[in-house]
């Protein structure tokens, strides 16, 4: 059994009026093999927590920590952090022009496993997974996320979450733009993800939408930086009824 | 982006006597980035130079004494006069009418001493296809032209890579004359050298005839890589399509890429785009880059130009690291993308590898050096 813990999080992002503090004291702790929601409202600062457990060079750590399995991830690179066993499915994956998606996935996944997977099972491997997500076949010879809609954007992320296999898999967002159909193809690749691994997953989101297809075992509210309240399931449900209202700042 | 000046309009001074054209001064239009003083040897007849020979003759490539070249080109600027008039060795490539040349027809050049001329002549003859690999030699400096008539119906592809690890002061003028309905694709690959100024030009003989000027250039160190393209559209329903694609790196190099594009009064239906991006991987490189379009012609199908110049971009960086890529690998992987572009107009999947994977080498140099800033 492993772990993802934060313990006292705090988090800054660079801007032009000086340094703006937006995560005020994260604490969480993910076991594996369970699956835990934050939701919050826009400007939470949930897709910061995402961006800082994975690394990203624009926020700033300021105190608290995050340990993997008891390892300092803080000290990582961010691909270290990857190859340790970290994903992040993005909200926003950014386009690489001129990078074919076959030619990404395979240079990942040798990263990722240490080790070039055999050409012959590699592409057998690859391509079951892309049936699996509904994916056409053509979608390996096109470049990085360069004019794929918003479901092949998401499909790709969840593509790379069943390759790269990772122990800890946080998805931000990754319901938004999905039409009903897509949503289902997407959470159907996590939950298949959460079957045949003994991951622990953080699903980040503003609606309960996809909560209804990825059944959470912990859900977490988050508002102005930290989490407010915690519970079961039913929280999403209670949420989906009476609002964030109830937990912003302006009420409290 | 450079404000570009205005095209000269009038006919391009053209002669095979040096001494018709000025000594530059580094003040001219044409000579303003340049560091004159790596190019100015050239300026002059230098004692004793070399010629440029192919290290390998065939059916196509031969060696000929320069006085058996009878093209109609005349030099357009002071160095290429003084190269012409001085070389006496040209290579030249014939390749005859009617016929599809299915292997690249590959073509190594050697000069001697120090410093060498060069007289390149290739001719494709009507109605035939070619493609053909030019390797120049950076193991010294070198002045001259390479002059391309593409017959009517003919179709080339010419790659030039000027590639090594030496500090070479390369000046090279190509000139391509297209015919009726034909078509010249045009790549220059600059990965090497320390001054570089590569000239590409393309005029139209008849009616129907397509340019298509491809180049990649790589500098790092304190390279100085500049290609200067004219295009004159002076028949009727002809295309032009121009892209250049540059990556810096390192503090000292410096690259600059013209494109002029002249549409003449008689050029109704051309169709001409020029594009040129420059990557920065790092602080302190300079890219100049100066598109330029002149029409005097409405009666067109399409003209335009783009140029932009930017950093590297860190989200890209982020996503490929964020899945275990380390930094210096998915450095190479952005560069490559960007290069693949120019790479991919090019039919030819061995040569188009060829040329990636020595990217790759010169690059994991250059990556190498960005990393360590």
């Amino acid at each position: 059994m492993g772990s993802l813990v934060l313990t006292d999080l705090h988090a800054s992002v660079i801007t032009d009026d000086g340094e703006l503090e937006i995560l005020k004291g994260v604490s969480l702790t993910i076991e594996s093999g369970t699956t835990h929601a934050v939701m919050g409202p826009n400007g939470s600062g949930k897709s910061t927590l995402a961006y800082v457990i994975a690394g990203h060079p624009k926020y700033r750590v300021t105190s608290g920590s995050i340990t993997l399995d008891g390892v300092d991830v803080l000290s990582m690179s961010v691909d270290a952090r990857a190859r340790a066993g970290l994903f992040l499915a993005m909200q926003y994956p950014v386009e690489v022009p001129g990078v074919s998606v076959s030619n990404f996935l395979r240079t990942s996944v040798t990263a990722v496993r240490g080790e070039a997977p055999k050409l012959r099972t590699w592409v057998k491997e690859m391509k079951e997974s892309m049936v699996a997500l509904q994916m056409d076949p053509s979608f390996a010879e096109r470049n990085v996320n360069e004019g794929f809609s918003g479901g092949e954007k998401k499909r790709h992320e969840i593509l790379q979450l069943s390759l790269l296999n990772p122990k800890f898999a946080i998805l931000d967002e990754t319901d938004s733009g999905l039409d009903v159909d897509a949503l289902r193809t997407v959470s159907e690749g996590v939950n298949t993800f959460r079957d045949q691994s003994d991951a622990g997953v953080l699903l980040i989101t503003h609606y309960t939408r996809i909560l209804q297809y990825i059944k959470p075992d912990f859900v977490h509210v988050f508002v102005d930086g930290r989490i407010v309240t915690s519970g079961g399931a039913d929280l999403a449900t209670a949420l989906e009824s009476q609002g964030y209202e109830q937990y912003s700042p302006a009420s409290a | 982006m450079t404000t570009a000046p205005p095209i000269d309009l009038s006919p391009r001074l053209s002669s095979l006597d040096p001494n018709v054209f000025d000594v530059p001064t580094g003040r001219e239009v044409e000579w303003k980035f340049a560091p004159l003083a790596a190019f100015s040897r050239f300026f002059q007849a230098i004692e004793g130079a070399g010629d440029i020979r192919a290290t390998h003759e065939n059916e196509y490539v031969r060696n000929v004494p320069i006085s058996d070249v009878h093209s109609s080109w005349l030099p357009t600027d002071r160095p290429l006069a003084v190269a012409r008039s001085l070389v006496r060795n040209a290579v030249v490539v014939d390749v005859p009418r009617e016929q599809v040349i299915a292997e690249p027809i590959v073509v190594q050049l050697q000069g001697a001493g120090d410093t060498s001329y060069q007289h390149v002549e290739i001719n494709v003859g009507a109605f035939s296809s070619a493609v053909l690999v030019i390797e120049h030699d950076l193991d010294r400096d070198i002045c001259g032209a390479l002059v391309v008539n593409v017959g009517d119906g003919a179709k080339l592809t010419m790659l030039s890579v000027v590639d090594g690890a030496t500090d070479a002061v390369h000046l090279s003028g190509w000139h391509t004359t297209t015919g009726r309905d034909s078509t010249f694709i045009g790549c220059a690959v600059t990965l090497g050298g320390g001054f570089v100024r590569i000239s590409p030009s393309v005029t139209y003989a008849a009616p129907g005839g397509n340019a298509e000027l491809l180049g990649l250039f790589l500098a790092d160190g304190d390279q100085y890589l500049e290609h200067r393209i004219f295009v004159e559209h002076e028949q009727p329903h002809c295309t032009s399509r121009v892209t250049y694609k540059g990556a810096l790196s390192g503090p000292g190099s410096h690259t600059v890429w013209v494109g002029d594009v002249l549409v003449r009064r008689g050029a109704t239906g051309t169709d001409t785009y020029e594009l040129n991006r420059n990557l920065l991987l790092n602080d302190g490189p300079r890219a100049d880059s100066v598109p330029n379009l002149e029409l005097e012609t409405g009666e067109i199908i399409g003209a335009g130009h783009a140029s932009a110049t930017g950093r590297f971009d860190d989200e890209q960086l982020f996503y490929l690291q964020s899945r275990g890529i380390p930094e210096i690998q998915a450095r190479q992987l952005v560069v490559r993308g960007f290069f693949a572009e120019v790479l991919g107009r090019l039919n030819d999947d061995t040569w188009r590898d060829a040329m990636m994977s020595r990217i790759s080498v010169r690059l994991g140099l250059a990556t190498q050096e960005s990393n360590n800033e």
